[in-house]
């Protein structure tokens, strides 16, 4: 309220230009709160001296072991209004919608609980309530959970999920998304409120192969969306793109930009596709929004074990389930129960700090496979090993088990 | 004070139809084809015909509630008074009727939110938090992109691009930004100093030992005192060592550096998911507006723009082209440490005569 403002001649250099700017927002915070003076200061600090100033520590509320990150400053004595400066993550509504008025209410409880600093949204896809004492984290969340807002993931846990608007405005959606993020997640709540397992877990979920959640880069669990019967072709609007763009154009940004090839012009300006060769990459849908739809016999492709560069390296994930219906009451309990199962085992035989992705880089995907009761599908892979090291003592028994899964089989191959 | 005990509503993931647009709810799932009437802007119709208007907006992320409540009252006066947030904290404005958006585009671009980040633009950076709150960060996230942002302003509201354009920023290796067509990383070049009087004291010290990717750490007694050593030959400088274990103190304000790396993609379109690659190191870290990484950043968003053709994401256009000539078009320096030398490495490697002259 009457704190002196610190000179911050860098971070002033942030007020200018054409793109909004964070700096302009802490100092109107600052005008009312000495948390964000003393804030402007210690962030100021950081950028003479090129160096961060805070530690974490212990910070939570009654009943959940996670979901506060503790931030305490190590320059308090210069500082000492922002010596803590906690952050709330909350989950938002799947598909990040909001009315006006629920966000003006947490923006309400925010000023009179915390900085006034919300990140709309973080990374791993929650509301972060950036900026509280250790003593009003229980008053701020107690508001935030009596509005219908529950505390979202930290350490190692069942992490805060993200998904794609997807259903309620995409024509590209291929199954609910808002009924499965929701399904998962609150299914796992105790393992996102009370970390347990060997590390984070990360759920996304994305409406179509366009996968605009980043799933198979940054979950755990990748659940995308896709179709098994033909792409849909409303051919007169096929034409009149063909009409408006030309010939060349098509030619040039559609048939010989289809990754199998699976697409021809026919003579009239209509286009024939050799549906059983279509990888379901989405351009062709993408170019051509009216003309081209996906398929109606819908549900997702589910990849397993993608995370960034620590401790192995970067892992993408790679396909688990290469087609699974969403659509009924037992369709969402099969996909909880695959997630179950994975989750079980992964907490009984990762190392701690080992995510799910490097578990199975260590065991082997057929060992993995087996523990959570997957069958092989060579949708799985790009191609089959190149090297001979391996013991195949038990191939007919293998091979069995493909003919039983009802595999046509050539004789001899046993 | 026991009284006082509150139990947790463990209520999970809040619906989604209570705050959404009620065209979106009515037409869940019954999409039929959407356009772009001009950047910015987002036109979907329904199966049954009905019609939703999407204006998108740049934000700082990091947001004061006087600005979040200044785009709420936008949302009221100009749209239907719902909105969503797009994963790089894009603001969506959702209206009904076509009647308002032009006049909400204006608003926006008048109170300072640039209306764009839709298709072959150059959308908002993906960032996390940088000096402001995180407790292992080299660097900032909100002043880079801020930075960066004001000087690609007319790539975001503009669809100026071959194709889109992600870009990501990430303050260590743990890399929160992400995959993105261009991503900039700290990447430190010395090994982590050690405060060997705190070490026993703070850390769990076989966790660290396991959580170094080259197995350079190890105990060691300095003073008497239990500690931990690392050996300098092997250490890759990667930083892991350093959130379970703060006296190894990884950050530098000289020897962290910055890295830019390319290619990356998530769409499954037209090729595989992709990883970035290493194209740029060694840029300082320059607050408050890093220019030497905007100047490298700019240098190969131009030379995409200019040579790209349509449809192609960075990574599929270099591709195209080859690393010899991305390097040759963007004057970037090809070092021995373009070379990978991690687990899989081979598989980087060209094992053919297919070269471009």
């Amino acid at each position: 309220m009457s704190k002196k403002m610190h000179q911050t001649p860098m971070l002033n250099q942030l007020e200018g230009g054409r793109w909004p700017s964070f700096v302009t927002g802490l100092k109107r915070l600052a005008e009312d709160k000495d948390m964000m003076v003393d804030l402007l200061g210690q962030l100021e600090h950081s950028y003479e001296t090129r160096k961060g100033y805070w530690k974490g520590g212990t910070a939570s509320v009654l009943g959940y072991g996670g979901g506060v990150i503790p931030r305490f400053s190590e320059v308090a004595d210069k500082y000492p209004a922002s010596a803590e400066f906690h952050t709330l993550r909350i989950m938002p509504p799947a598909g990040m919608h909001y009315t006006t008025d629920i966000l003006r209410k947490l923006c309400d409880i925010w000023e009179r609980h915390g900085s006034g600093l919300i990140a709309l949204h973080g990374q791993s896809g929650d509301i972060m309530f950036q900026g509280c004492t250790s003593q009003n984290i229980q008053a701020a969340f107690d508001e935030i959970n009596e509005l219908g807002f529950d505390m979202g993931g930290a350490g190692p846990s069942v992490r805060t999920a993200m998904s794609c608007v997807g259903h309620a405005r995409c024509e590209h959606s291929c199954y609910d998304e808002v009924r499965a993020h929701r399904t998962v997640m609150n299914n796992f709540l105790d393992d996102l409120h009370r970390p347990a397992l060997p590390y984070k877990f990360k759920f996304k979920f994305s409406g179509c192969p366009n996968d605009c959640m980043n799933s198979i880069q940054r979950a755990d669990m990748a659940i995308i969306g896709t179709w098994r019967d033909d792409i849909r072709i409303n051919q007169a609007e096929v034409k009149a793109f063909v009409r408006a763009k030309g010939r060349k154009y098509v030619i040039d940004n559609v048939l010989t930009r289809c990754p199998t090839r699976c697409l021809s012009l026919n003579d009239d300006d209509t286009l024939a596709v050799q549906n059983q060769d279509c990888v379901r990459c989405m351009h062709c849908i993408n170019v051509m929004t009216k003309a081209l739809s996906p398929g109606l016999d819908r549900g997702v492709t589910i990849l397993i074990g993608g995370k960034r560069t620590l401790k192995i390296g970067d892992l993408l994930g790679t396909v688990l389930i290469p087609f699974k219906k969403l659509e009924t009451q037992a369709d969402f309990d099969e996909l909880l129960e695959l997630a179950e199962n994975i989750i079980e085992f992964w907490a009984e035989n990762g190392l701690e700090h080992e995510r799910v992705g490097e578990m199975i880089e260590r065991i082997g995907m057929g060992n993995f496979l087996e523990a959570i009761n997957v069958e092989v599908d060579p949708a799985m892979i790009s191609q089959p090993r190149t090297n001979p090291f391996v013991r195949m003592d038990d191939w007919d028994e293998q091979a069995d088990k493909w003919r039983a899964h009802g595999h046509a089989s050539t004789e001899g191959t046993s | 004070m026991a009284a006082q005990v509150r139990t947790p509503i463990e209520s999970g993931v809040p619906d989604s139809f209570q705050y959404m647009h009620p065209l979106l709810a009515k037409n869940y799932g019954q999409w039929s084809w959407h356009d772009r009437p001009h950047a910015g802007v987002l036109h979907h119709v329904a199966e049954g015909g009905d019609e939703i208007w999407t204006v998108r907006a740049g934000t700082p992320r990091q947001m004061d509630i006087h600005t979040i409540r200044k785009l709420c009252d936008i949302a009221d006066a100009y749209a239907d008074g719902h909105v969503r947030f797009t994963i790089r904290s894009n603001i969506e404005f959702l209206l009904g009727s076509r009647d308002k958006v032009e006049s909400l585009v204006r608003k926006l671009t008048e109170e300072g939110f640039p209306v764009g980040g839709t298709g072959n633009s150059v959308s908002m950076i993906a960032h996390t938090q940088g000096w402001l709150h995180c407790d292992i960060p080299a660097s900032d996230a909100s002043g880079v992109v801020k930075s960066l942002m004001d000087e690609l302003y007319d790539e975001f509201v503009n669809e100026a691009m071959p194709n889109r354009v992600r870009i990501s920023t990430s303050c260590c290796q743990i890399n929160c930004g992400g995959q993105a067509d261009i991503a900039i990383n700290i990447q430190h070049t010395k090994p982590p100093r050690i405060n060997h009087d705190l070490v026993s004291a703070v850390c769990e010290r076989p966790a660290v030992v396991a959580r170094c990717p080259v197995a350079a750490i190890r105990p060691a007694k300095v003073n008497g005192k239990p500690t931990l050593e690392v050996d300098e030959n092997k250490c890759i400088c990667c930083g892991a060592c350093y959130p379970p274990c703060p006296p190894m103190q990884i950050n530098d304000p000289e020897h962290s550096k910055l890295a830019i790396w390319v290619g990356g993609k998530n769409s499954n379109a037209r090729t595989k998911p992709t990883l970035h690659k290493l194209v740029a190191a060694g840029l300082p870290n320059n607050p408050p507006r890093w220019p030497e990484v905007a100047a490298v950043v700019k240098k190969i968003l131009r030379t995409y723009q200019e040579n790209a053709r349509d449809w192609e994401r960075m990574g599929e256009w270099i591709d195209r082209i080859g690393w010899p000539r991305f390097f040759e078009l963007t004057q970037l320096p090809f070092t021995k440490h373009h070379l990978d030398n991690w687990r899989g490495a081979r598989q980087s490697l060209n094992a053919s005569t297919h070269i471009r002259f």
